[in-house]
């Protein structure tokens, strides 16, 4: 049985004379233990929410409903009260954020911040504590530990307090860890500091990690399984290699087109997804990606594609995925219906099977 | 590389920018050497993209290239014509024929204005385009030029998408018909299926109107995708350039190899077969750069000789320049990187009492 089991997750944000929020709209996957799970998606896809869903962190706020299940170890994460989510939080499952500085307490010494969850999930005290709160920050690569101690996080730059940050989140050797974009906020040779940092604890420790990022190369790097996000929903599952060598729902291939990578020429010109992660078909009336799909058919809108489980263990939502290599393609889908990032808004005087998006956002 | 070929010059540039102390006296108790002399040569029609570490000096190069920020030192010609000490009134016609793209679209458009109106506005203070039909002919030829459609230009920057906002300040730059654009993280604030159309659009634009760029940029894969010319900067020097496929393929510099082998590529096969030169350690402060060579506190090579007290120049080696005194040998292997600890950077401001926030009651209460 995998570690935890997010089956279905939805959170809504209603709120009064607005537009109801479908920020996770039946995100499913799981993480065995031991595991690195990636969710990757663009910006707004879901995967913070996702993630501060799990850890019962999200905004108590009027309007927000959280649905589906998180089953973690047995216990259903989303059912849980305050109280036994705080024992587990920090000590099962611990997080680190893409800014450190904001979920670092500012006014207190980063050593009491160490020994406070040490004092808390394993009842260390005094110089015991102290002394494995210094371990733990030159386990993390912080130089100079015992005087860090004593060091506010503001006297840190910001990838020593990402370091801090996680010394705090694996002080109890938790199984889960979530990190939420760890190292958009870094320079490229810091960000490759943490990610090997954070390879080799969970390598030594068996803790499995839950990798969210937008940077493909991230991914590639690092995640067993990975997770494809849009609009509030995995639309593509499957292990590293295939998903790199061979995607098959249309977002992923796009996706994979469309970064430029550092080993490729110059002027190859890029594939971009045309329109923008705005211009989407709510699911309930058919795939989310359909305004932008090349591939698009028919029976891609009216209602939500379904989960199509593949016999090598990988899944995709989409009814006319790309063809796996060795098969005989299937013939030319429909144009794209946005082919170009504002034709969207132009569709919307012809007449378009797939309702077209508003170009009007209120800011 | 003939001397008509270069549309811009730069001659060790330098950026110094005091830092001050003190409530009731400014006091200069030092400087932040953002860009600390800096020689390079960008060719008419090609483009030069400028790479680094946050705080290396890139942007600041970009704004004292165009004298946006006035230059410390050294000096810059633009079309053999030398900028830095034109008089004003000529520096603000040369303006129209260097203009710059920024980071964040929405910050640098106001708000207030509708597209037309921000177009125009360049057009009437550069006195381009009499009539104004002559003036809406000019901005309808840019508006399909960066993919924009005519009604667009009734609309305020709100009602626009990030990419769509980052081609209305494209347009904005383009609407005067520049010959050099300095493009400052033009792709950096857009999503990942959102960058490669403006990218597409940056060399599209270049092979229809013989553009010149300078792209500065933090993300090695969009500088090598665009760039002919790729240069290196650490702490407001140039450690390296050459052309991108060479920057890549040969990497001179210790600090270049470094940068190359940190960029993760969205190919597991690449991923696992690479070889990672970890760093030890932050970057150093600008306001106290190392000695000798500024890369010798972080560098895996660096010598017991000359690294710590000479500073290298750029050298030319093949068809690279590259700042370091081993270059040759380190390629030929005869030197070999050896383990470096870290060091211990200060963020600026330090030492001054934490911000005092409402603090969160329970410390560690976020992991
Ligand atoms: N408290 C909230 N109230 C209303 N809407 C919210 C709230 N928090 C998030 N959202 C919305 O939920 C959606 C998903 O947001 P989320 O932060 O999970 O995206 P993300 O995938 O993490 O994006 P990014 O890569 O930018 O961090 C977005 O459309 C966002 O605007
Ligand atoms: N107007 C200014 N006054 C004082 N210091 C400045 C000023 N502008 C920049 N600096 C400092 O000069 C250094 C170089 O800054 P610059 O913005 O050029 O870096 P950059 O390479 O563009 O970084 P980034 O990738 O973060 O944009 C930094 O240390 C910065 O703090
Ligand atoms: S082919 Fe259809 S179901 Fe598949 S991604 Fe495209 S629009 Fe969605
Ligand atoms: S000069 Fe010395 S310290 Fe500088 S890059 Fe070369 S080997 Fe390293
Ligand atoms: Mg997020
Ligand atoms: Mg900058």
């Amino acid at each position: 049985m995998a570690l935890l089991d997010v089956e279905d997750l939805s959170v809504t944000f209603a709120r009064r004379g607005q537009r109801t929020v479908h920020a996770v709209d039946g995100v499913s996957f799981s993480v065995d233990a031991g595991e690195v799970v990636g969710l990757v998606g663009e910006s707004g896809c879901g995967k913070s929410v996702t993630s501060l869903a799990l850890m019962g962190l999200l905004p108590k706020q009027p309007g927000l409903r959280v649905g589906g299940k998180a089953v973690f170890d047995g216990t259903d994460l989303l059912q849980l009260d305050d109280r036994s989510r705080r024992d587990i939080r920090g000590r099962d499952i611990a997080m680190i954020f893409q800014d450190p500085l904001s979920s670092l307490n500012p006014v207190i010494p980063i050593g009491l911040q160490v020994t406070e969850v040490l004092t808390r999930h394993r009842g260390m005290k005094g110089a015991a504590a102290e002394k494995e709160a210094a371990a733990l920050l030159d386990r993390v690569g912080i130089p100079d530990p015992k005087r860090r101690l004593k060091e506010y996080p503001h006297q840190l730059s910001g990838g020593m307090r990402q370091r801090a940050l996680i010394a705090m989140a694996v002080a109890c050797q938790p199984r889960l860890l979530i990190a939420d974009e760890p190292t958009t906020a870094l320079d490229v040779t810091i960000q490759a500091q943490i990610l090997e940092l954070l390879k080799d604890l969970v390598r030594d420790s068996g803790t499995a990690l839950v990798m969210i990022t937008h940077d493909l190369g991230v991914v590639a790097g690092m995640c067993d399984t990975v997770n494809v996000l849009y609009a509030g929903r995995v639309v593509e599952t499957a292990r590293r290699r295939p998903l790199f060598r061979e995607p098959r729902h249309p977002y992923t291939v796009g996706l994979l087109g469309s970064v430029p990578r550092l080993d490729a020429g110059r002027g190859e010109r890029l594939n971009p997804i045309p329109g923008s992660v705005r211009d989407v078909l709510p699911w309930p009336d058919g795939c989310a990606f359909a305004p932008r799909c090349a591939r698009r058919v028919d029976e891609c809108v009216g209602e939500p594609p379904a989960l199509v489980l593949a016999h090598d263990g990988r899944s995709y939502r989409c009814v006319n995925p790309a063809p796996a290599p060795g098969t005989v393609p299937t013939p030319a889908a429909t144009a794209p219906v946005v082919d170009d990032p504002l034709a969207s808004a132009a569709a919307e005087a012809t007449a378009s099977p797939v309702p077209a998006p508003r170009e009007e956002e209120k800011p | 590389m003939t001397e008509s070929d270069i549309l811009v010059e730069v001659r060790d540039l330098k950026v110094h920018f005091p830092i001050k102390r003190g409530v009731i006296f400014d006091r200069t108790v030092g400087h932040v050497k953002a860009v600390d002399g800096v020689d390079l040569r960008i060719a008419r029609g090609k483009t030069y993209g400028l790479v680094g570490e946050s705080g290396c000096g890139k942007s600041t190069l970009g704004r004292a290239l165009l004298q946006l920020t006035p230059p410390t030192s050294g000096e810059v010609s633009f079309d053999g014509v030398e900028l830095t000490t034109l008089p004003a009134g000529r520096l603000r016609t040369m303006r129209r024929r260097m203009q710059m793209i920024f980071q964040d679209p929405m910050s640098s458009l106001d708000p207030r204005q509708n597209v037309e109106s921000i177009l125009t506005e360049g057009l009437q203070t550069h006195g381009i385009g009499g009539s104004r039909d002559e003036r809406r002919k000019i901005i309808g030829e840019t508006l399909d030029a960066v993919g924009l459609p005519r009604w667009a230009l009734s609309r305020y920057p709100h009602e626009f998408s990030g990419g769509q906002r980052q081609r209305i300040g494209i347009a904005r730059a383009l609407v005067l018909g520049p010959e050099l654009i300095v493009a400052d993280e033009p792709v950096s604030a857009l999503d990942v299926s959102i960058q490669a159309q403006v990218v597409n659009l940056l060399d599209e634009l270049q092979d229809s109107l013989g553009l010149t760029y300078l792209v500065i940029a933090h993300d090695l894969a969009v500088v090598r995708h665009i760039s002919d010319t790729i240069g290196v900067m650490y702490l407001g020097a140039l450690v390296e350039e050459a052309p991108g496929d060479r920057l890549y393929t040969e990497p001179l510099h210790p600090y270049t190899r470094a940068l190359m082998s940190a960029v993760p590529v969205p190919d597991p096969d690449v991923e696992d077969r690479r070889e990672r030169i970890l760093l030890a350690g932050d970057l150093p402060s600008p306001a106290n750069p190392p000695s000798g060579c500024r890369f010798h506190t972080r560098c895996p090579w660096a010598q017991p000789t000359r690294c710590a007290d000479e500073r290298p120049v750029l050298r030319e080696i093949g068809a690279s320049r590259v700042a370091c005194h081993w270059a040759e040998q380190i390629a030929t292997g005869e030197l070999r990187p050896h383990k470096v600890s870290a060091q211990i950077t200060r963020p600026a401001g330090e030492g001054e009492e934490p911000h005092v926030v409402s603090a969160p009651s329970e410390p560690g209460s976020y992991v």
